[in-house]
């Protein structure tokens, strides 16, 4: 018997539905895999289940059985016992789900089943931080939030969700926050735990690695539905999909073996969600969309083993042709001016401390060293706090260089005033990583591009409104963009606006800091592959920054890798992806999944 | 021309004002994010209801603030300064009794020695000049006359009413090109996210009726009695509309250049910038405000006695304590405003739209117009609209205190603050107090539950804007 039986469940909030007729069943024990990009429906279905919809939300169809409950008429006490004991739920972001003001011992005890004694609940904080991997439980217990590392909140935040000793833990994104050595040790933790306790796991997830690494079940869900269920493990990967949507987010990611080859983007976006739907919701994004494709929505099929597809094509045989293997495209050869010249570059802060009059330094970049040559793409790769960041601002002079040398088109800049520097302010420009604050929501777009030119003094004024014009093409948005808002676009849309702002100034040298990293797999691709066109085209040099290096073996040609503010390792993609010398280099390279 | 207009400074300033909301008001209805926020307010009743309640004080006080002075028969000009307000009110201000009179009595309030025809004297409550003077035999003839009077008032209110809904009908069918039933309709029935025109309807219509009773019975009575000088109440309440309202206004005026100037140029710049503006104003909150601002009236109150001469008229020096009242509540209550649009302006320095403006080499003032400012103007408005009923009451604490205006202008705080003796007579009087309560009451509620829909529309933490982000 399953343990959450989840059927035909509809959520609305205002005039949304986010959830819309979502069924699928959890055994006892068995880790499901609920994927999907944002605006898919994945966290509401979660949240449905614990009845713990935003205001204005509430459950419009369905069952849900858990345990032999139906929770949807569960008085408000009954789901308040059941939840911890029965589910326990742990969120994304550690930083903002434990209570700052209280200790991390007081916070697992609250959630510990009531009426044993205070040594007894003591005891038993001790053994389920020691569960969790937090080291010294006996003094930890006494920390607060702010005390623990990233890694160390998360795994606090597991002890207090099984405090309740859960037969269901549902894990809302839990390492989307983390870096990728922690997040392999996160997902390490949960499936040891999951394991020793028998306990179910529903995982919430856009990440088709933590899918394959965690699910014995996966579950596609796209605009509110779920398209595709099928079992992972026993010889049986997500390879088998059938969904021509699950397909192409697996081609979607970026990894070595497709240097130079495009990405398979899905053209398009997901549908917003306030609107009937009469056919198949994918089909305006679907190569394969056919007749009825449009007019009637698809069934569930069963394709055996536990696999189940909602797609017209199971119908007829063969009306896809195998999917087309991705053009191959050459690798753009680098330059040979050098074009960014960075020597002993180091930077280092003054932080105060907690003593009175008290100071201290902080070095974020330690002395780095690297030369990139024109139409050459240089990936920093690194931890969060590594100093990568800090070091392309250091090169595009937004902070000050303490020390070294940074000769940007063979002038030096380091060292410079405001003044002396804005005359080479044209030549390096940024993409920033997070497209919603990157964009000031009261300016027009066409001003948005407009800002660098006039500042920079770029092109003659008459010109700048086909500039914007052709701006606007070459990074394939609508002309009308340019008098619209930014808050009418979505976010690939708007990381094509930075793009384009940036390179407004018609720049050498382009750095990008981690520019898909707040975007969905799918649009992911889609800007992944405008980069490297531009780069194709204009003879961009690039300065990668990335976390993720599966993204660095797609496009760059030579990648460092940072570590404290030190590059410990640089070379050839190829060299470095296949065979690191360095032991953090291995470390990352390994706890990729 | 048997007038000649006065401007006083403050008219000045109020009229600027009024242009400066119009020009705001055309540049909102061009702007798609703003109208879109501003149908928001409208949209909900309670928005549109206290909207209605505070655009008629604003008529009021405008109406109030078109001075001129009269040219007397003998061609000089009268000393008087008269207002619009004061032509449309006629003769309220000059059907003055000898002295308290209770609220729509016949009869004054305290017994007087009276000498009859035959030489006796008798002490009994005189009747009054004007208070129910047409009535032969008030004890028999009161209740009806105010009845009636009551009725042809709420009468005439309806009718006015119904009138303008015909009005509106006719003007909306053509802005929305439909046949006069639907333009019905669409005013009266309510629908989601569409402009609340039941609630302008309905709180016009209760204010219109309220005005009919009122007008009606002042052609008779005093409505709220008289003070101790026998003036109407009525009268010094509507005039006193203009007096919070200009306190509640300019007073922002002051405030807004030195808040925000000082907020954001300490939050972007940070440094000794910020550390010289942060001394500044935490030593000014650190000196308690009544203190400090009764020491500043008092300083323009000497230098005001000192230049007598150069006034030449009472309005007029009254006028200037005004304006120095509104300039000192400013200068000393800036500092709230600042103190958050720092903390707004350092949190928005970091975000990447500003660094990317430097990494083009945009100028810091340039960064600041263009970046900064326009993503604080919702807190900049929602502490407009918050400050404001505010700065009404600090106005009538400071005249109670006695450190207000000066006290031959009409305001609520020169009523309360007589109201400290007044509740202290035998039978007591409380009608000036409860009229420049209620008065104020009504005002100070309109814009606080103004500025909560205000609030709710441009706070981006509290509503759709949330709906953007993934």
């Amino acid at each position: 018997m399953s343990l959450l039986n989840v059927d035909n469940l509809s959520v609305r909030i205002g005039g949304v539905t986010p959830v819309d007729g979502v069924s699928f069943s959890i055994d006892a024990g068995e880790s499901f895999v609920l994927l999907g990009e944002s605006g898919s429906g994945k966290s509401m279905t979660a949240l449905a289940i614990t009845r713990l919809l935003p205001s204005g939300g509430h459950i419009t169809a369905g069952d849900i059985l858990f345990d032999g409950q139906q929770l949807q008429f569960l008085p408000e006490s009954g789901m308040r016992r059941l939840r911890g004991s029965g589910m326990a739920m742990i969120f994304q972001e550690p930083q903002t789900s434990l209570n700052p003001v209280m200790t991390i011992g007081e916070q697992i005890a609250e959630a510990l089943p009531p009426g044993s004694s205070r040594a007894a609940q003591r005891a038993e904080v001790i053994r389920l931080l020691d569960e969790v991997g937090i080291p010294n439980p006996q003094t930890r217990l006494h920390s607060y939030p702010f005390e623990l590392s990233g890694g160390q909140k998360q795994r606090a935040m597991i002890a207090q969700a099984l405090a309740g000793q859960p037969k269901l833990l549902i894990a809302d994104e839990p390492t989307t926050a983390l870096d990728v050595t922690l997040q392999a040790q996160i997902l390490e933790l949960i499936r040891r735990l999951a394991r020793e306790r028998a306990m179910s796991l529903l995982m919430i997830t856009h990440d088709l690695g933590v899918a394959r690494h965690m699910a014995d079940k996966v579950g596609i869900m796209y605009a509110g539905q779920l398209v595709e269920t099928l079992p992972v493990g026993k010889g049986r990967g997500i390879e088998q999909a059938f969904h021509p949507y699950t397909l192409k987010l697996m081609d979607a990611v970026p990894n070595l073996n497709r240097a130079g080859a495009r990405l398979a983007a899905i053209p398009g976006r997901v549908p917003p969600l306030d609107q009937p739907f009469h056919g198949c919701r994918f089909a305006d994004r679907c190569e394969h969309a056919f007749s009825p494709c449009a007019g009637t929505p698809p069934a569930w099929t069963a394709l055996g083993q536990g696999h189940a597809v909602r797609c017209h094509l199971t119908a007829v045989s063969d009306a896809r042709s195998k999917p087309e293997k991705a053009v191959a495209a050459t690798v753009i050869p680098p330059g040979q001016e050098t074009v960014l010249k960075v020597r002993d570059l180091e930077v280092t802060f003054i932080q105060r401390t907690g003593q009175l009059f008290g100071k201290q330094r902080i070095r974020a970049v330690d002395g780095i060293s690297f030369d990139l040559a024109g139409s050459e793409t240089l990936a920093l790769v690194g931890e969060s706090g590594c100093g990568k960041t800090t070091a392309v601002k250091a090169i595009l002079g937004l902070t000050p260089v303490t020390h070294g040398e940074v000769i940007l088109d063979g002038q030096r800049v380091s060292g410079l005033s405001e003044r002396q520097f804005k005359p080479h302010r044209k030549l390096a420009q940024i993409v920033f990583q997070d497209p919603y604050s990157s964009l000031n929501p009261r300016m027009r777009v066409g001003d948005i591009l407009m800002e660098g030119m006039s500042a920079l003094d770029v092109d003659a004024p008459s010109s700048r409104e086909a500039a914007i014009a052709s701006l606007l093409e070459k990074v394939g948005l609508p002309q009308d963009t340019a008098f619209k808002y930014p808050h009418e676009f979505s976010g690939g849309q708007r990381q094509r606006i930075a793009i384009a702002r940036a390179l407004a100034v018609k720049p050498r040298v382009l750095i990008c800091d981690e520019p898909t990293s707040a975007l969905d797999v799918s649009v992911q691709a889609q800007i992944l592959n405008l980069l490297v066109d531009l780069q194709r085209e204009e003879g961009l040099a690039m300065v990668f920054i990335t976390h993720n290096l599966a993204a660095v073996g797609y496009l760059a040609h030579r990648v460092a890798v940072m570590k404290e503010g030190k590059i410990v390792e640089t070379g050839a993609t190829r060299d470095i992806l296949t065979r690191p010398q360095h032991p953090y280099t291995q470390g990352l390279l390994a706890a990729v999944i | 021309m048997n007038f000649q207009p006065l401007f006083l400074w403050t008219d000045i300033l109020v009229w600027l004002l009024v242009l400066a909301c119009l020009t705001f008001g055309w540049t909102v209805a061009r702007t798609p994010a703003l109208r879109s926020s501003w149908h928001a307010v409208l949209a909900r009743p309670m928005g549109m209801a206290s909207l209605v309640v505070l655009a008629v004080f604003v008529f009021i006080g405008l109406a109030d603030s078109l001075h001129y002075r009269a040219r007397l028969d003998n061609g000089q000009l009268d000393v008087e300064v008269r207002s619009l307000l004061d032509k449309a009110l006629g003769s309220l201000n000059e059907r003055s009794e000898r002295t308290y009179s209770a609220p729509l009595a016949t009869h004054a309030q305290a017994r007087e020695t009276i000498e009859k025809p035959d030489g006796r004297q008798v002490r009994e409550t005189p009747r009054l000049q004007h208070g129910g003077a047409h009535l032969a035999d008030p004890e028999k003839d009161w209740l009806a006359d105010v009845a009636v009077r009551t009725a042809t008032g709420l009468m005439w209110g309806a009718l006015v009413s119904l009138s303008l809904f015909m009005l509106l009908a006719l003007l909306m069918r053509a802005v929305w090109r439909c046949d006069l039933k639907t333009a019905f309709a669409r005013l009266w029935l309510p629908s989601p996210a569409a402009i609340a025109w039941r609630s302008l309807l309905m709180t016009g219509a209760l204010i219109l009726l309220a005005t009919g009773v009122i007008t009606s019975l002042a052609g008779g009575y005093h409505v709220l009695g008289t003070d101790k000088v026998g003036q109407d109440v009525l009268y010094q309440t509507l005039k006193s509309v203009r007096t919070g309202l200009v306190i509640g206004t300019l007073t922002t005026l002051v405030t807004l250049p030195l808040a925000i100037g000082l907020g954001l140029l300490a939050g972007y710049f940070r440094g000794w910038v910020d550390d010289v503006i942060q001394y500044v104003y935490t030593t000014l909150n650190s000196i308690p405000w009544v203190l400090l601002v009764a020491a500043a009236v008092l300083i323009v109150q000497v230098f005001i006695e000192q230049n007598e001469s150069s006034f030449s008229s009472v309005a007029e020096r009254a006028d200037v304590r005004l304006l120095a009242l509104c300039v000192i509540i400013g200068l000393t209550g800036w500092t709230g405003l600042a103190r958050l649009l720092r903390a707004e302006t350092l949190k928005l320095r970091e975000l990447d739209y500003v660094t990317a403006a430097r990494a083009f080499g945009v100028s810091g003032p340039r960064i600041l117009t263009r970046h900064i400012l326009p993503n604080v103007q919702h807190l900049i408005l929602i502490s407009i609209v918050m400050d404001f009923s505010g700065l009404v009451l600090a106005e009538a604490i400071l005249s109670y205190v006695g450190v207000g205006v000066d006290p031959v202008m009409n305001s609520w705080g020169n009523m309360i603050n007589a109201a400290r003796l007044e509740l202290a007579r035998e039978p007591v009087v409380w009608w000036p107090l409860v009229a420049a309560f209620s008065f104020m009451f009504a005002l100070v509620l309109a814009a606080n539950l103004f500025a909560d829909v205000v609030q709710d529309a441009f706070d981006p933490r509290v509503s759709k804007a949330a709906g953007d982000k993934p």
